[in-house]
Order: C-alpha cells, then sequence, then structure tokens
C-alpha cells in the first residue's frame, strides 16, 4: 500500500505534515526538515544551527533539555528530528532521549565530543537513532534526514501490520529492524532493514511523516510491566491486544506491543539458542539434551517445556539466565539488560542462533529445567522467537509441535526413537538442514523450549548447528532427539562429564560440547535477568543439561530402549516439576510437561541448571507457541532434524508440517537481527 | 595595492595558523559557513567561544585550588571546554585538553595542573592571533578569508 504522497491514501499515515506543502515546502525534502537541537554549548550551538540552516534544514536550538522537551510537548508534530548533545548540565542526554522517544516517537540523534564505545552503545542502547562525535561536520549533518523518513517508514509499516499482527510480525520487525538500523546496529539487521529501504519512496515518507505514532523507549519498567503482562498471559497467549490491556500504559498502541513482543520473542529464543559462545550457539543447551535423549531427550523436551510452561520467568531470573548462557553474568541492569542484549542478541545473534540448529541447546534438562520453571516466560516469548527465528530450528518445532501434538508421550516417544534411530551423524546432518528440527518439535519442543530454543540446534553437537535460524527450535526438538542419538554415541565417548554442570549444557551431540556445556550452564545459575540467559544457558547446555541423565538416557537410547522408560521419566519429571501449564497452551504443555519431567530426573545433576534452563524452556515454550501462531507450521522438513533415521518420519513429518510455515518465517528473523526498536534499551 | 598587500598577508597570517597547528580542519569548516547572510560569521562564533569558554577556564582554576582535586568534577569541564575548542578547531588548546583529560584520568593532580597552565597559554596565544586575524580580514573585506590552506 503505498502511502502515496500521503493524500491521506494510507489511512494511518497522515500526509506527512512537515514536507507537505501545507509546511510551505512541499515535496523539497529534505529541505524544510524541522530540527531541534539541544547543546549547551552555545559555540557549539551557533554553529549547528548554521551548519543546518546551509543544508536548507529549519532548525530550532535551545540550550537547556527542558526547555527542549516543553517545546517538543507543546508542539507534538513541530519537528521531524532531534539533535542532542550527551552532556548537558540540567538533564542527561540520554534522559531526554527517552522522554522523547517515549512521549513524540521523533528519532534523535546524539552528540559528543566524546566517542567512547560505552557512550555510543548507550546511545544506541536508548534508542538514538544516530550518534555524531562532535566537532560534527556539515557532511555529518546532511543526511540527517534519512533518519526521519526511515522511523516514517517504520511506523508507517507498523500501522499497516496493526491489523494483523501476527503475520505482520515480519513486517513488523522489519520495521523495527529499519529503525533501528540508523543506529548503530548490526549488519543483520541491515539485511532486513534494507529490503525495507529499497522500497523507500517519498509518498511513504509522506504518508508516514504525519502518523507520529509515538515511539515507544521500552526503558526498564515498561519492560517490566511488558513482561509481567507476558507472564500473566502466558507465553502462548500473549496477544499484543491483551498484553496492552494488561499492561495498561497510556499512549501505548497494539503496534507498539507487538513489536516489542516480536522483539522479546526473538530475544528469548536468541537466549536459549544463541549464547555467547560459539557452542551455545549451537545450542549448547540442545547438547546435554542430546545426549539424554537416548531416553530423556524426549524427558529434556518436555523438561524444556515445562519449564517454558512453568511460568513466569522473573525478568531477574530470565536476565540472570541469560546471562548465563552468555556467559555473562551481569545483573546490571535487569530488564535492561534483556533489552539491550536483546537487541543485541537479536542483531547479533540472529545468525548465531542456532537455536535450532541442533546444537544442542537443549538445556541441561535437569538444572536448567528447574531454571526454567523460575524464568518467567518473559524469556520465553521472546525466547521463543528468537528461536524461531534463528533456529527456526527444531526447537520451535519441537515446541510446536509438542504443543501441537500435546502429546508428551508421543514426543517422547519421538525423540526417543529419534534418537534411537537416529545415529549421531544423521542428526547433526538434519540439523543443519534447519529444517530438521521440525520433526522433533514436538518432542523436542517441550525440552527445546527452555534451554533449547536457544540451541536448540541439532545438536549436533556441533555449536555451529545453529544453521538454520529458522530451524533451531525444530533442531532442538531434533537435538532432543538427536541427543539421544548423537549423544548416545557421544556421551559413552564423553562420559558425560556435562552431567555434572547445571547449565543447559546442551550436549553437543557429538559430545563435543561437554565441554561447552559444562562451563556455561554453570553460570547461568547466576544470570542477571536479561535475555542472555538463554544464550548462556545455551552454552553450558551443551554440558550442564543433566548430562548425568542423558548420559544414561543414551545409553538407554542406545539400546533403544531405555528410551521409552526415560520418556517416562520426563514426564514425570514434569510432573514434578508442577509444570505451570497456564503459560503454555496444548503445546506447551506438553513440552512443558516434558519439560518437567526432564528435570525433575535431572534435577539431581543441577539445580543451578534446570533454572537456567527453565527460561530457556519457558522461551522455547513460549516461543514455539507464539510461532504457532504467527506460521502455520507446516512441516517444511519433515525430516529435518533426523533425515532417516527417524522411524516417527510420519509423525514428524505431521508434526513439520505444522512448522512448515515455521521455517520461512523463521528466517525472517534470523536475518533481521532482530529490530529492537521497542525494545527500550 | 594597499588592499591586495592585506589580502595577500591575510592568507599568509592564515596559512601560517594552520602551519603551526593552532588551527585545524574545523576551522575551515567555520569559513565554509560564512555566507552573505553571515559575513562575520566566523568571527562571531570564535568570539562567543571565548567569551563562553572564560567561564569555563575560571571554574577549572577554581577547581584545581582546592585540595584535593575532584577530578570528575575536573573532567567534566574539560570535556565541555574541549568540545567547545574543538567545535572552533582550535587544534592545540584540544590536544591540551585531552593531555589534560588522561591526567585526570588517572588522577595525576601534578600533571593536570602543569598542563592547564600550557593550556591557558595555547588559549591565549590563539586568541591574539585570531584577533589580529580577524582585525585584518574586516579591513580586507569579506570575500578573502576563502582560501583553503594546504
Amino acid at each position: 500500500m503505498n502511502p502515496s504522497n500521503g493524500k491521506g491514501s494510507i489511512s494511518m499515515a497522515s500526509p506527512s505534515a512537515s514536507w507537505r506543502a501545507g509546511d510551505g515546502v512541499p515535496d523539497q525534502f529534505p529541505a524544510g526538515l524541522r530540527v531541534l537541537v539541544v547543546d549547551d554549548d552555545p559555540t557549539c550551538l551557533v554553529i549547528l544551527e548554521k551548519m543546518l540552516r546551509k543544508c536548507l534544514y529549519e532548525v530550532t536550538k535551545c540550550d537547556r533539555a527542558e526547555t527542549a522537551l516543553s517545546l517538543l510537548r507543546e508542539n507534538k508534530n513541530g519537528f521531524d528530528i532531534v539533535i542532542s548533545d550527551v552532556h548537558m548540565p540540567d538533564m542527561d542526554g540520554f534522559k531526554l532521549l527517552e522522554h522523547i522517544g517515549l512521549e513524540m516517537d521523533l528519532p534523535v540523534i546524539m552528540m559528543s565530543a566524546d566517542d567512547g564505545k560505552d557512550v555510543v552503545m548507550k546511545g544506541v542502547t536508548h534508542g538514538a537513532c544516530d550518534y555524531l562525535i562532535k566537532p560534527v561536520r556539515r557532511e555529518a549533518l546532511k543526511n540527517i534526514w534519512q533518519h526521519v523518513v526511515r522511523k516514517r517508514r517504520n511506523e508507517w509499516r507498523d500501522f499497516e501490520q496493526s491489523g494483523s499482527l501476527e503475520e505482520g510480525d515480519r513486517q513488523q520487525k522489519q520495521s523495527d529492524e529499519a529503525d533501528y538500523s540508523s543506529s548503530a546496529n548490526e549488519g543483520n539487521w541491515k539485511n532486513s532493514k534494507k529490503r525495507k529501504d529499497d522500497e523507500e519512496e517519498p509518498e511513504e515518507r509522506d504518508d508516514t511523516s504525519t502518523l507520529k505514532k509515538p515511539r515507544v523507549v521500552w526503558s526498564v519498567e515498561l519492560h517490566q510491566q511488558f513482561v509481567g503482562a507476558v507472564n500473566q498471559l502466558g507465553i502462548d497467549k500473549a496477544v499484543p491486544k491483551k498484553i496492552l490491556e494488561l499492561m495498561n500504559v497510556p499512549g501505548l498502541t497494539r503496534e507498539n506491543v507487538a513489536s516489542h513482543l516480536q522483539k522479546y520473542r526473538l530475544y528469548l529464543r536468541r537466549l536459549s539458542g544463541v549464547s555467547s559462545h560459539p557452542n551455545n550457539l549451537t545450542g549448547s543447551f540442545m547438547n546435554p539434551q542430546e545426549a539424554t535423549f537416548g531416553q530423556l531427550s524426549s524427558l529434556n523436551g518436555l523438561e524444556l517445556q515445562s519449564l517454558a510452561a512453568t511460568g513466569p520467568f522473573t525478568a531477574h531470573s530470565l536476565a540472570t539466565l541469560q546471562a548465563a548462557g552468555l556467559g555473562r553474568s551481569t545483573a546490571k541492569s535487569g530488564i535492561h539488560m534483556p533489552l539491550v542484549d536483546q537487541r543485541n542478541l537479536f542483531s547479533f545473534e540472529n545468525p548465531k542462533l542456532r537455536l535450532g540448529e541442533g546444537q544442542q541447546q537443549l538445556m541441561p534438562s535437569n538444572k536448567q529445567i528447574g531454571l526454567l520453571h523460575g524464568i518467567p516466560t518473559n524469556m520465553e516469548p521472546k525466547q521463543l522467537a528468537n528461536l524461531h527465528h534463528t533456529a527456526q530450528s527444531i526447537g520451535n518445532m519441537n515446541m510446536q509441535v509438542n504443543s501441537q501434538g500435546g502429546q508428551n508421550s508421543q514426543n517422547n516417544s519421538l525423540l526417543m526413537q529419534m534418537a534411537q534411530s537416529q545415529s549421531r551423524g544423521q542428526i547433526p546432518n538434519e540439523m543443519t538442514g534447519g529444517h530438521v528440527p521440525r520433526l522433533p518439535s514436538t518432542i523436542g519442543q517441550p525440552i527445546l523450549t527452555t534451554g533449547i530454543g536457544a540451541n536448540v540446534s541439532p545438536r549436533n553437537g556441533i555449536p555451529e548447528n545453529i544453521r538454520s535460524a529458522g530451524y533451531n527450535p525444530v533442531s532442538q526438538t531434533s537435538s532432543m532427539l538427536n541427543f539421544p542419538m548423537n549423544n548416545a554415541s557421544e556421551l559413552p565417548v564423553n562420559g558425560f562429564p556435562l552431567g555434572s554442570t547445571s547449565g543447559v549444557s546442551s550436549l553437543p551431540s557429538k559430545g563435543s560440547f561437554q565441554p561447552d556445556v559444562n562451563s556455561d550452564i554453570k553460570g547461568s545459575v547466576g544470570f542477571i535477568p536479561s535475555f542472555d540467559i538463554f544464550n548462556d544457558l545455551q552454552q553450558h547446555k551443551s554440558q550442564h543439561w543433566e548430562l548425568d541423565n542423558v548420559g544414561i538416557t543414551f545409553d538407554a537410547s542406545r539400546h533403544s530402549n531405555s528410551a521409552q522408560g526415560s520418556l517416562d521419566l520426563a514426564q514425570s519429571v514434569l510432573a514434578h516439576q508442577g509444570f505451570p501449564s497456564g503459560q503454555m497452551t496444548g503445546q506447551n504443555r506438553n513440552t512443558a510437561t516434558i519439560g518437567n519431567t526432564m528435570f525433575s530426573s535431572n534435577n539431581g545433576t543441577e539445580n543451578g541448571n534446570a533454572q537456567n534452563v527453565s527460561p530457556h524452556l519457558n522461551a522455547l515454550l513460549f516461543d514455539n507457541p507464539i510461532r504457532v501462531k504467527t506460521e502455520t507450521f507446516h512441516d517444511s522438513n519433515p525430516a529435518i532434524i533426523f533425515p532417516e533415521p527417524f522411524g516417527q518420519e510420519d509423525l514428524m513429518s505431521a508434526l513439520l508440517k505444522q512448522q512448515e510455515g515455521m521455517p520461512p518465517a523463521e528466517h525472517e528473523f534470523d536475518i533481521d537481527g532482530y529490530s529492537m526498536d521497542d525494545i527500550s534499551v | 595595492m594597499e588592499r591586495n598587500q592585506q589580502r595577500r598577508q591575510l592568507a599568509v597570517m592564515r596559512q601560517s595558523l594552520f602551519d603551526q597547528e593552532y588551527l585545524d580542519e574545523q576551522f575551515i569548516q567555520l569559513e565554509e559557513l560564512q555566507d552573505d547572510a553571515n559575513p562575520n560569521f566566523v568571527e562571531e562564533v570564535v568570539t562567543l567561544y571565548y567569551r563562553d569558554s572564560a567561564r569555563l577556564i575560571q571554574s577549572i582554576e577554581q577547581a584545581l585550588e582546592k585540595k584535593p582535586l575532584d577530578f570528575s568534577k575536573l573532567d567534566g569541564y574539560m570535556h565541555q571546554f574541549k568540545g567547545s575548542s574543538s567545535s572552533i578547531g582550535a587544534k592545540k588548546v584540544k590536544a591540551e585538553s585531552t593531555l589534560f583529560r588522561e591526567y585526570c584520568r588517572v588522577g595525576n593532580g601534578e600533571g593536570c595542573i602543569r598542563t592547564f597552565q600550557q593550556l591557558k597559554k595555547e588559549y591565549t596565544t590563539l586568541k591574539k592571533k585570531l584577533e589580529a586575524y580577524f582585525q585584518l580580514a574586516r579591513q580586507v573585506g569579506p570575500a578573502e578569508t576563502a582560501c583553503r590552506p594546504k
């Protein structure tokens, strides 16, 4: 739909006020761009004003932040862009940035003589669309109009999407991404952004220019509210509309929430699937799971799910998980972290999110799951999103599958079967396929969700598993499944050192995880409530996941007998866990239960890990449901995870079918790297 | 002609300011902003700079007399000062500011005081030179200062 020059063609976009004839400068854009400059240094202010005038912009100068704010408030549509100094006496530039973002949703460019990475990063996280180093040159100012256009386009898109958020998620994401791309976003974003940019048209601009949808800056508080609302609703039920209602924040639109939710999901997914460690990416979570998959694999999935279902992850726990996952335990900014991380994660992680990559991001079933429980769904949605996107992996699939099938047993059996039938090699291959995860999804899902989400990547045991971002979720399942298989093979070798680590050590199916797993997961316990936990967890996962269990299961599975048993175990575990099924839809339930069971069984090994896993699971779980919604899961790759060995092929296919829709969608996320625009940084 | 001679003189003066690194590229940016609408833009900005930065210099001086030294405060002032100075292209002054901030960062009071003295010297020297430059420029007329060095 093109804004058609703002002739009101788009219902949402009103004619771009600034550039429209109304302003007297019709279509001479960027001339006439209304800029507000805020700087307490009079010399700089004068110079900037002159420079901007030379660019034919309309300039208003302001030497105090408060004055600027009131000017903006009085004149909501009076400006197109704001340029502000970072260090000001009456108000910190970043604070002003937040205010503007929240209230007026205008693009803001930060300026400073300080070019330290931290400061610039702060600008990014607070939502600045650009950062200029003083002394500012005229050339740098010449192109600031791009930020305005970009924003408008995004807003426009968001509006368009408002109707169909689910489907529009992607688009929104794009818009968000576009928004973010202007700031120092990762390249991932740019890809997606490019898509939008390419289509940039003046008309669009016009239409959206007036559409000053106030951009929401997702501050910590706001995000907390969001997360709380999501948890309350349950990851699978968390639709923007309801979240919006729950949050009850004036001025917040459904679109804001929707895009934020999208990011959140990605974030969660990323957490589980992508850990900072390379291994993690592969889904450290999965690793252990894989191993355990023999038997536990199914359990893991379940556990994960249960974890996921468990419910509201506290932001804190999530953060911790993230931290753990990422290997960083910076409990710094609670929510912020997640947000920020999300952003970063999303953007960066996408490629890395191997969520489904079979990497094993299966969260260490035992401990992890426990953790996951604690971890509110906050993570999940994001994680799920992440997972979905990046992993598209089995994990998602798993989750979805699970939810769909709601058949824990099925899953388990699938997993088991997979585990059994699959040989290590297979899985990895499959996983990487990226869509393999689909199959196991049901099975793996539960498990995957939690920890796997992120790393569900088929445990090929290859940290790199995170291959197809989209498939991670699926791969998770596969990983789960694989785990048994791979693990089985590998475990014996490794002797599951992982078991010890509570981390979600997603046992690298290949047993290569082991080293990774251990390290990472452990950390997860103490993470900061950031979405990164998952990532971290994942890393650890490989090893941590209930390695003990895994090992055992593996062997069992190896023998293809125990697998069954493990399922039961998993289930029981889940039962113990008391997995809050509220969160999970049918799908989740299943997975959740599975996850729970897993945990129970695994609990022994690492409590800490379980926790880590939980978030992941949740994320995974949540993610899955979400995914389901948005994407019709088709089993695009029925046998993604375990290509041939799966005896379950049929089942998997069925499962995958549902997921089918996902993978493609997933990819998108993958690319984008997750526009965290809405996420307050 | 008198005028031509003056113009040449002006150009030489300007060039030497650059050669001696009193001024840098940013000054040229200012010059480019000068136009018919603002024929004395550069001078106006420099005047504004000296007026405004005098306050900062004073604040820093006072802060340097306090014992013990509050490095973060000093750094804050200097950060501001540096921003201003760099925006008019005061190269040497900017360099001293950076050095001062480094000393602040490591908590070297002696270094701060020493550097500040040097900074003030550069600051004053530049002021005098620019004053002479602008005086001549006004005599020569608006279109004379536009030759780009290098």
